[in-house]
């Protein structure tokens, strides 16, 4: 941070700041390149089925966990239902995908769509309240919408609007939710997924990086002070709203061709708040952030039930002291924790050495 | 110019604004008077916050309480709030930009505008650096940028030198000397920084209690007998 301020107190020139923006954008994006190559080339070489499966799941819900920290981190409205929501996508791809032929990318597309309305449909009351009260209405929604699927429970390509059939042929076998053609197999199910996850990421940073982004950090730092700069508030926060739920659409009509057989049991309600914790945990402020919460919602549990053979419950007061820590003392999260940690022990390694060595034994 | 009249605003049972009538001619106007006299009120009337019990303000020929609060920066009026308000997570540079990017000025214009600005209020911190990491000085300056950038019509400044010590005082007071004919905007600033006021306004109001009691050349208002019993009365303690 240093040396450009001083650099431009000389001389505030414009080419030294296109270029210094350039070079740190480059050093961003070849580090998305290196890990797009290792999710997409390396992890599939060397790990087994239930561990591909697992990272499906993971770049799932990094998608979900994108759209929390989008309206939470950026906007600042609280959102403890989307997992919920993320339910919500999954019935309307399952339904759609039953119900229709369209290809799989018009079917990610559709879902994200109607569950950007949906979503909008929800957040255009919800711009009233704020901080707490949203999070609340936010919450029982996520409630209401567990005990609906409950009641109906996903549709197995039946008839009607809940498209569930209960009785016939359907009962004993229920063909799974389609996966795209050429990506059937669980690896290539696995590439897919990432992909459209990277897209979503891109979708997000795309906004971020441009003028919904600078209205929705405004907004996030005051309302007054945004509404004086000539920010229609109501249209950004609905915007923000519409993105963060055609997001966790498309990532609810991935998750539905990835189970195939998508049961109201997998969406519970207390799900929304672990997402919001693990969210937090990996940090709202960074897109790095999502990925990592999904990997604490995911990867964490896969290792702890299927591979450690702890129990899984140990998870939640994991994530209750990692929140925690979070709220008392780094609200950037892992992402914005994690480097300046490392950069500290690193200076405390190259410093102390000797130091270490010497006094105590 | 902006023309003020018979301006009253009423919140349960307390009237911060009874009746005003006043002229701001072009220029820099100052706006002083106690705590409490009804000066930030009157800034947002001006921005849109509170809506008046009755009054009109017409600014360059238009009535400006006909406007959609967000839509009075696009018409060209800026302001700054006495807490500041820079954006903590964005750049210095992203600050600035999104009020241009609001202001309806043009996009190819966007980023020697902004550089522009940030030159004007002399801001040395790098463009890329984040305002949550800057200091005092600093943020104030960037949000004088802010108030300055997309060609604004009428700039509110609410106690701009708040807090800051005088030799940066005496900077800030530079930019905002400058800012009539280098911008091309009106100013109204208002401050308890007599030295401030009197440096930078050509004529200024004096309001107490929510009613103007003088208004005219600066140095001739700040010799005015009800200005003076006005700020002794309740600012000596002080």
């Amino acid at each position: 941070m240093e040396a450009p301020s001083a650099a431009s107190r000389d001389r505030p020139s414009a080419p030294r700041f296109a270029l210094d923006l350039d070079r740190r954008t480059l050093v961003r994006i070849a580090a998305v390149a290196v890990l797009l190559v290792l999710l997409l080339v390396v992890a599939p070489e060397v790990l087994g089925t239930d561990w591909i499966f697992t990272f499906t799941s993971v770049a799932i819900y990094s998608v979900v966990a994108l759209g929390f920290s989008l309206l939470y981190g950026r906007v600042g409205m609280i959102s403890l239902g989307q997992v919920a929501l993320l339910a919500v996508g999954c019935w309307i791809g399952t339904r759609l995908a039953y119900a229709s032929a369209m290809p799989f990318p018009i079917l990610l597309l559709a879902t994200g769509a109607i569950t950007c309305l949906v979503g909008v449909l929800v957040g255009l009351p919800a711009l009233r309240l704020s901080g707490l009260y949203l999070a609340l209405i936010t919450l029982i929604l996520a409630g209401a919408t567990t005990v609906i699927l409950g009641v109906t429970d996903f549709p197995n390509g039946g008839g009607g609007f809940i498209g569930r059939s209960a009785t016939g042929s359907l009962t004993t076998s229920t063909p799974p939710v389609r996966r795209p053609e050429w990506a059937e197999s669980d690896v290539g199910y696995y590439r897919y997924v990432v992909v459209v996850a990277a897209i979503m990421f891109l979708l997000g940073l795309v906004h971020v990086a441009a003028k919904p982004g600078r209205a929705w950090a405004s907004i996030r730092e005051s309302e007054p002070a945004a509404l004086a700069a000539g920010v229609n508030i109501t249209l950004y926060k609905l915007w923000a709203f519409g993105l963060a739920s055609f997001m966790t659409g498309v990532a609810g009509c991935l998750l539905a061709a990835e189970i195939g057989v998508p049961r109201a049991i997998t969406f519970q309600t207390q799900d929304s708040l672990t997402l919001a914790a693990t969210a937090m945990i990996g940090g709202i402020f960074s897109l790095w952030g999502a990925i990592v919460a999904g990997i604490f919602n995911q990867l964490l549990p896969f290792l702890f039930q299927a591979q450690w053979g702890f129990n899984a419950n140990l998870l939640t007061i994991l994530f209750g002291v990692g929140l925690l820590q979070v709220l008392l003392t780094a609200p950037g999260g892992l992402a914005d924790q994690f480097p300046k940690d490392m950069a500290k022990l690193g200076r405390l390694i190259r410093q102390g050495i000797s130091r270490l060595r010497g006094p105590k034994g | 110019m902006i023309d003020v009249k018979g301006l009253t605003v009423r919140f349960a049972g307390v009237t911060p604004i009874d009746d005003m009538s006043v002229v701001f001619p072009a220029g820099t106007c100052g706006l002083i008077g106690p705590n409490g006299a009804g000066k930030t009120t009157f800034f947002n009337v001006m921005s849109g916050f509170v809506k008046p019990a009755a009054g009109t303000i017409t600014a360059f020929g238009e009535n400006l309480l006909k406007m959609a609060d967000f839509r009075r920066a696009r018409w060209g009026v800026r302001r700054t709030f006495q807490t500041e308000m820079a954006i903590e997570q964005l750049s210095v540079f992203d600050n600035v930009a999104m009020i241009h990017e609001h202001s309806g000025a043009k996009r190819s214009t966007r980023r020697a505008d902004v550089l522009a600005a940030l030159e004007f209020v002399g801001l040395t911190a790098s463009p890329r650096a984040r305002v949550g990491v800057l200091g005092a000085r600093e943020r104030r300056l960037v949000e004088v940028a802010r108030a300055v950038v997309g060609s604004p019509r009428v700039v509110l400044l609410d106690e701009p030198a708040a807090g800051l010590p005088d030799e940066e005082t005496s900077h800030l007071s530079g930019v905002i000397q400058r800012i009539p004919d280098d911008i091309g905007a009106q100013v109204i600033l208002v401050d308890h920084d007599m030295s401030l006021v009197s440096a930078c306004c050509q004529t200024t109001a004096v309001v107490d209690f929510g009613k103007l009691i003088a208004s005219g050349p600066t140095a001739e208002v700040l010799r005015n007998e009800h200005v003076m019993r006005a700020y002794l009365g309740t600012e000596a303690e002080v």
